[in-house]
């Protein structure tokens, strides 16, 4: 795979909106999981849920999406100086040049939700303001970046469940290698809704206490929402010696089950091999493993053996999702940048809630912050119907 | 404005298809060529083949009309389905499922199945292809509303093209009931799938070869046949299968995605 260059990103979640106060938080050991007072849930649960996203208005032009979704994606779009990075990038490479790529689980599914409740007792019809194109709909997400700066680019939405962010960088790449496009805005955007709290709810899944990944009392998962922006470019001549490049993306399927990860992890290690195969790397080039780590029983058995097995217990690894919660179709952009920032600031981060680490997993699990100088980041980011995807991040010098 | 010149190619192994009045592809290309009126009737989806009893029980519309279309698609060109990675492109998950879960979610009792949850990812149907067909290769899953079609082939494409490898398009919609019918109103759910290689073989339907465009889209002649390309965003990959069914070298233009559109140049094989 042709390397790219994370020309620019930020993220926005439970631990911080921006690059800065994420970083913080990363280093105080300090979570974003609060007790869950979302909208009308009544499920004992920790939720990663980002402050101020309410408050946030979208440009009058763009008020068809206002919802939950896009709100949080403009919150995020605003910090560390990304828009006007994605506006010179546009200045390089033209309009039709940036292609937007995203990826999501539910997008602003939160409004159809919310809209059934108003139903019209006669008709059943929904309320006249609900519009489920800019809403709802799963690309709604990426039309609303694209039309936040006027793009005519390439675009799409990728909904592989909690692989969903991670997939779109490999697609970008493939883009960028075929000329179709000089750069890419990819990352992902999920918000808090009732579909995937009742629904983690119904598979017994949700944890009552903030997420423990893989701590021998684990008890399933904290849902998180975050948004998370990757401007995407070909390497230039003279990168600084912390830029980060993307030098692989390896994907594949379980084939296993719709719900549950193949026992021994056996997609989650050919998407990791493939990753390494398209970086022209050896397991031994990698420094640091930000795990899937959704903090289930089985979810967190089957990625220990997927990494002993290819990894034994060489590589410090952690979940960061006890911090942010499982930020689902955002999640792996979040980690992405996540791991970058673990390039850039030397630090390899713990994974905090953690106390007992589970003993039957072989893995170098980190439960306490480490300072590092770590070359090479691996990030995994596995979904919902068998979906695969890890990411091979590294700094250009 | 001048577009760069990216042009895609890969050759055409196998298609599948299934709609209102559209059985599968070989009954369907004499209604495409105009040599057999097109009877637009309601689209029925066969069981789904190759998936467990219990996955085939909760399969919903949505994943009976693309694994029907896949494995079309992958019998006709001979392919073995482990080998290909797959693009799903779809305006939306299964519409009866996600009508279920608002419902239930908008009452007094919240609890609702884990199967209607599992089954509510947009990448469901990619999930049981994976079960049915035990193919462990990438998949991934787009949504681009109208757009979706032409953006599934620019993936799938592009995948052929810098990964050297074969690739399996499918494209498919299913309907919302109402109330959310009302606001994206779907006639039916249908399905279109190409199999896709990098080098001609033996079985090679057609060259096909897409880039970028400013071009006007094609229309459909027949007039029910636009209504029903106009209608779902799978049946914007119509012009696609008419200029197949035709066998003559042809250029199409599909919508894309506003100011884009997708040039597609077919050069049938013999």
């Amino acid at each position: 795979m042709n390397t790219l260059w994370l020309s620019h990103f930020t993220a926005t979640s439970a631990i911080g909106c921006g690059l800065e106060p994420t970083h913080a938080a990363l280093r105080q050991q300090r979570g974003g999981l609060t007790p869950c007072a979302f909208d009308t849930v009544d499920l004992n649960t920790f939720v990663g849920e980002v402050a101020g996203v309410d408050s946030v208005q979208l440009p009058a032009h763009l008020a068809d999406f206002d919802c939950r979704n896009n709100r949080l994606a403009l919150l995020g779009l605003r910090q560390d100086g990304f828009m006007a990075a994605v506006e010179a990038a546009i200045g390089r490479h033209g309009r039709r040049r940036v292609a937007v790529l995203l990826g999501t689980s539910t997008a602003g599914v939160l409004q159809s939700e919310q809209a059934y409740r108003q139903r019209d007792p006669v008709t059943g019809a929904l309320p006249r303001d609900f519009n489920y194109r800019t809403t709802h709909n799963a690309y709604s997400v990426a039309d609303f970046v694209r039309n936040v700066f006027k793009l005519e680019g390439p675009a799409a939405v990728v909904s592989t469940a909690c692989s969903s962010s991670a997939k779109v960088f490999a697609s970008a790449a493939r883009m960028m290698e075929a000329g179709l496009i000089d750069a890419a805005i990819v990352g992902g955007v999920d918000s808090l809704c009732l579909t995937t709290l009742y629904g983690f709810n119904s598979l017994e899944l949700l944890s009552a206490t903030p997420c423990q990944p893989f701590d021998v009392d684990r008890g399933g998962i904290s849902i998180g929402e975050a948004a998370a922006f990757i401007l995407l470019e070909r390497p230039s001549g003279d990168l600084d010696s912390d830029a980060v490049l993307l030098l692989g993306a390896g994907e594949s399927s379980d084939a296993y089950h719709m719900s549950s990860p193949h026992p021994d992890g056996l997609g989650a290690q050919m998407a990791m091999a493939a990753a390494l195969k398209a970086a022209g790397l050896q397991v031994d080039a990698i420094d640091y493993i930000n795990l899937h780590g959704t903090a289930t029983p089985s979810n967190d058995a089957a990625e220990g053996k997927a990494v002993a097995t290819l990894f034994g217990d060489r590589v410090p690894c952690s979940s960061t999702k006890g911090a942010t919660g499982h930020t689902l179709g955002a999640a792996g952009g979040l980690e992405a940048i996540i791991g970058a920032l673990a390039l850039q600031q030397g630090f390899l981060p713990g994974g905090i809630n953690t106390l007992n680490i589970d003993p039957s997993i072989p893995i170098q699990y980190l439960n306490a912050n480490r300072d590092a100088a770590p070359q090479r980041v691996l990030s995994n980011s596995f979904g919902f119907g068998g979906t695969n995807c890890s990411l091979v991040l590294g700094r250009a010098g | 404005m001048t577009l760069p010149n990216t042009i895609l190619t890969a050759w055409i192994e196998g298609v599948g298809l299934l709609g209102p009045g559209l059985r599968d592809w070989p009954s369907a290309q004499s209604v495409l060529t105009g040599n057999a009126p097109y009877v637009p009737s309601p689209m029925t989806a066969p069981p789904p083949q190759g998936l467990p009893p219990a996955e085939r029980r909760r399969a919903g519309v949505s994943v009976k009309v693309a694994l029907a279309v896949a494995q079309e698609a992958i019998a006709m060109g001979q392919l073995d389905a482990r080998q290909l990675s797959t693009v799903f492109a779809s305006s939306g998950a299964d519409g009866d499922n996600c009508d279920a879960i608002c419902a239930v979610l908008a009452s007094e009792d919240r609890h609702i199945s884990p199967t209607r949850f599992h089954n509510s990812v947009h990448n469901a149907p990619a999930g049981y292809w994976g079960i049915a067909s035990g193919a462990m290769a990438p998949a991934t899953v787009l949504c681009v509303y109208d757009g979706c079609f032409s953006a599934g082939l620019l993936e799938a494409l592009t995948q052929v093209t810098v990964e050297g490898s074969s690739a399996l398009l499918i494209a498919y919609d299913s309907p919302y009931p109402e109330p959310l019918n009302a606001n994206r109103p779907l006639p039916s759910a249908m399905g279109i799938a190409l199999a896709l290689t990098p080098q001609k073989s033996a079985l090679s339907l057609a060259r096909i070869q897409i880039s970028l465009t400013d071009a006007a889209p094609n229309a459909l002649d027949d007039n029910a046949l636009e209504a029903l390309r106009r209608a779902i965003p799978a049946a914007r990959g119509l012009p696609v299968l008419q200029a197949l069914a035709g066998k003559q070298a042809s250029e199409v233009v599909l919508d894309y995605l506003e100011p884009l559109r997708l040039a597609v140049n077919i050069e049938p094989c013999n």
